[in-house]
């Protein structure tokens, strides 16, 4: 029981940010006029999951230590090429799909080998090359547009149950699938990727390099932690996040958009996500799962200003134009919330370490 | 001269190593063998850190050959000293606060299942260790950063013995142990001598020194000086060796009063949450009034009690009979209060790292060398010669960022920068640790300086000698509360320590037989 103790203290940030998710969507759902349905639950899904990959990339860069400026402009550029490529026979959206995760792996091992060689601040450098991911994104795709398999459109923005359906896998489903068709699919794209790319990640002896340096890089060096390779790879799977991103965006509108603020906007709700889900930004703690449940709260919020009733005192908040300086106040209130440990700290020397 | 007969494990010839110009090692033989625990000895600057850092693969030597069974090795990193089995337990603590402990003890070569990191075996490997130092009390899974000090040193050298090191380096690794820890790491080193390793060990405490080495090696001014085995020499000698000229008397006389001195500070029952409990004493004007007892029984919180820098502290104090509590240490450095407290670790609470070292030494003051809200250059230019004179500080220029002093002359600049507030309290922090013995010394003169001309110190010292030689009186404290307060003769090193374990003193407060050197 000691040790059990041990591992939800240790995991407090994401429990918290899973209860205010919880008490979020009951309360939104409760509001909204069709009630709690799956059809309801498979939208929510496909609203979140975009920033829950770039989320997940922005994760891994607050671990190290660093803040991430490029997530949002690695995304809307890969979702640009998604835009381009991402169509036509089976093999060929096969090789789009995987051609758009490499250029996303590539764009965050830029970084990685901008800061690990230049030794430069990670806030400086994706600074500017998300303006040159965001300038490649407006080359690619000058205005709104491109296409994408419809097929795969459809599939991944709806519930499990259109997988078989629409490839017609069995015409018959077997009565153990009835269990689980109702699940949106992205979810179970997002559980393939945490299941087959974070935990092997977080499991691995890089993996922990990344905690490693993140909480004392000079100590991590000293014990002979591998720092160069360790931060290449974090910023490579960081990239690879934000691609995958860019890839979901791109299937879930079915065209490709190189919107510069949108990308901004992303970049900051991820900031902001990761916060909520525990991750200090000192660097050392958190995880894509406490990321996950913070960016399902961060959505919960703007999902509850649309049921709101825009008769009453607070209907001003349903106004879409207030959204941008939500996302920012909610960002304030997240970095304040973590900041406020220090006053529970009664040596006052402890607030500085 | 005293060479063992077994063959060096690890040997230096002629390596020199300059940073900016400046020697830190000219041309050092130095070698280590199988089966013994070599202390290196030598002042701050002597050049013992740049020796365990080229040795650990930290930095590259700029000349000369190091040499590891007979055959010459060079080291890029500490991996590929690792990897040839020489493992470092530094100074600074090298654990990563953020991971657990079996984290930390199998950071390299975690033990794999199936390509991932096995944490059953890796906790098992964890609890092995602990074990093996002593430390059964330490759950694998707990994060680090949640162990007390102590604690986190003995996982660091339980992850140093995870590695198999053939050669072990101990670079000030028990000074953050309490004296239960010390015991027990003295235990474990003897028998990992026994066991055929090679341990070069640093320490600033010549009793550990003496009770745990078999060859002694003194370095001085980047020069190796001489190796001998222990006994050869005399404490006189070493440490005539170590700083090259004689040192006659360590500590200023102190002074014989009549009459106790009228109390500047008084402190009246003060309690800090489960740390600190009815605390009370005086402090004379011109007197200096020690702290002791063993390690982390609540002498630093009495210091940050009084400077304002603990929340919810009880009780009250009254400087110059005026009462109340200090609530920030701003509060404490304003003329009614006028504290001023040497912290203890002057890297993060002493200095600004990359500031130079004339606006360290004006950083506190600059209230009264601002004229209208603009600093008055040549004020602070005066100031800060004047201290860097008083001080003895060695400096190029006083604008050279105060990282690029020795760690005794940084001290000076901490020193520096409270005494030129003109505080009339002094709390000082544990000042001399990891300082050579010439700064030490001087520093010894200077606190009874300024004793003398009606300053009141409060010094917390974990170096018993310290507090034997400076102190008028010497305050024990024991699990949180004042235990005893000794005074004049009665401060001797034996009623320190039995003070400390908080054991009754033969005759109580008598001077007892042993006195310290």
């Amino acid at each position: 029981m000691n040790n059990l103790k041990m591992r939800l203290s240790h995991n407090t940030g994401a429990l918290i940010a899973f209860t205010l998710f919880i008490i979020l969507y009951v309360f939104y759902s409760s509001l909204h006029p069709r009630g709690f349905t799956s059809d309801l639950f498979v939208q929510n899904s496909n609203e979140a999951m975009a920033l829950i990959l770039v989320a997940m990339a922005q994760t891994l860069v607050v671990i190290l230590g660093g803040i991430d400026l490029s997530v949002g402009s690695l995304m809307t550029m890969v979702n640009a090429v998604a835009s381009e490529v991402v169509i036509g026979s089976g093999w060929e959206i096969f090789f789009g799909i995987v051609f758009c995760m490499i250029v996303g792996l590539c764009g965050g091992l830029l970084n990685g080998v901008i800061i690990v060689y230049g030794r430069l601040q990670p806030i400086v450098v994706t600074l500017a090359t998300g303006a040159v991911f965001t300038g490649i994104a407006l080359l690619i795709r000058p205005r709104p547009g491109g296409e994408v398999d419809g097929d795969l459109s459809w599939v991944a923005t709806s519930a499990l149950s259109e997988l078989p359906a629409t490839y017609g896998w069995w015409t018959d489903p077997p009565g153990w699938f009835s269990l689980i068709a109702g699940i949106p699919m992205p979810l179970v794209i997002l559980a393939v990727i945490v299941c087959g790319i974070w935990i092997p990640y977080r499991n691995s002896e890089i993996g922990r390099g990344t905690y490693a340096i993140g909480s004392n890089e000079a100590a991590a060096y000293m014990s002979g932690v591998r720092i160069n390779r360790s931060k290449l790879a974090a910023y490579a799977l960081s990239g690879l996040f934000a691609g995958l991103a860019g890839l979901y965006f791109a299937v879930q509108t079915g065209s490709g958009n190189a919107d510069p603020i949108q990308a901004g906007t992303y970049t900051l709700n991820s900031i902001a996500a990761v916060v909520i889900g525990g991750a200090s930004l000192m660097g050392g703690t958190g995880g894509v799962i406490g990321t996950i449940f913070g960016v399902m709260v961060l959505r919960s919020i703007t999902f509850c200003f649309r049921v709101v009733d825009t008769d009453s005192v607070v209907g001003f908040l349903a106004n879409p134009l207030l959204q941008p300086m939500f996302e920012g106040l909610i960002l304030v209130i997240a970095v304040t919330l973590g900041a406020a440990r220090a006053f529970s700290v009664k040596n006052r020397l402890n607030m500085f370490g | 001269m005293n060479e063992p007969e077994s063959p060096s494990l690890l040997e230096l010839r002629g390596v020199s190593k300059s940073y900016g110009g400046v020697a830190a090692l000219s041309k050092v033989d130095f070698s280590t063998h199988k089966a013994s625990i070599h202390a290196v000895l030598g002042e701050n600057g002597a050049g013992k850190s740049t020796l365990i850092k080229i040795i650990s693969g930290v930095i590259a030597p700029d000349e000369g050959t190091v040499l590891v069974d007979g055959k010459p090795a060079s080291f890029d990193s500490p991996q590929a000293a690792n990897a040839a089995g020489i493992v470092s337990v530094f100074q600074e603590l090298s654990v990563l606060p953020d991971l657990s402990v079996a984290d930390n003890i199998s950071i390299t070569r975690p033990p794999t299942r199936l390509g991932l990191i096995d944490h059953r075996e890796q906790r098992r490997r964890a609890e092995e260790l602990l074990a093996r130092v002593g430390c059964e009390d330490v759950n694998p899974r707990a994060r680090v950063r949640d162990l007390p000090l102590s604690r986190r040193q003995m996982v660091e050298i339980a992850k140093a013995l995870g590695r198999d090191p053939k050669l072990l380096i101990l670079d000030e690794a028990t000074s953050a142990l309490t004296a239960a820890d010390v015991d027990r790491v003295y235990k474990i080193l003897h028998r990992l001598r026994d066991e055929g390793m090679a341990l070069l060990y640093i320490s600033h405490r010549m009793h550990e020194i003496e009770e745990l080495a078999d060859t002694i090696s003194v370095f001085r001014n980047g020069q190796f000086i001489r190796t001998f085995a222990k006994g050869a020499c005399s404490d006189e000698e070493i440490v005539q060796m170590m700083i090259g000229r004689d040192v006659s008397n360590v500590y200023p006389p102190k002074p014989v009063r009549e009459t106790p001195p009228e109390p500047e500070l008084e402190v009246k029952s003060i309690g800090w949450t489960d740390r600190l409990f009815d605390i009370s004493f005086k402090v004379g004007k011109g007197e200096i009034v020690g702290l002791g007892g063993l390690d982390g029984q609540g002498q630093r919180e009495i210091l940050l009690a009084l400077f304002g820098v603990l929340r919810n502290v009880t009780g009250t104090i009254a400087i110059e009979g005026k009462e109340g509590l200090v609530s920030s240490p701003v509060a404490a450095t304003r003329p009614s209060k006028s504290m001023a407290l040497i912290p203890e670790d002057r890297k993060t609470e002493g200095l600004m790292l990359p500031m130079s070292i004339a606006d360290n030494i004006t950083l506190t003051a600059l209230s009264w060398l601002s004229r209208r809200f603009v600093i008055d250059r040549t004020a602070e230019n005066n100031a800060v010669e004047a201290m860097v004179e008083k001080l003895k500080i060695k400096v190029g220029s006083t604008n050279d960022p105060v990282a690029t002093l020795s760690g005794g002359n940084q001290q000076k600049v901490v020193i520096a920068k409270w005494l030129l507030t003109g505080a009339r309290i002094l709390l000082l922090n544990d000042p001399t640790r990891g300082i050579d013995v010439g700064t030490k010394e001087e520093i010894y003169r200077l606190l009874r300086e300024l004793a003398d001309a009606g300053t009141s110190i409060l010094l917390y010292s974990t170096d018993y000698d310290e507090l034997i030689g400076c102190c008028d009186r010497v305050l024990i404290l024991y699990g949180g509360r004042i235990v005893r307060t000794l005074e004049g003769d009665a401060i001797t090193e034996t009623n320190i320590v039995a003070s400390s374990f908080n054991l009754p003193l033969d005759e109580a407060g008598a001077p007892a037989a042993e006195t310290a050197s």
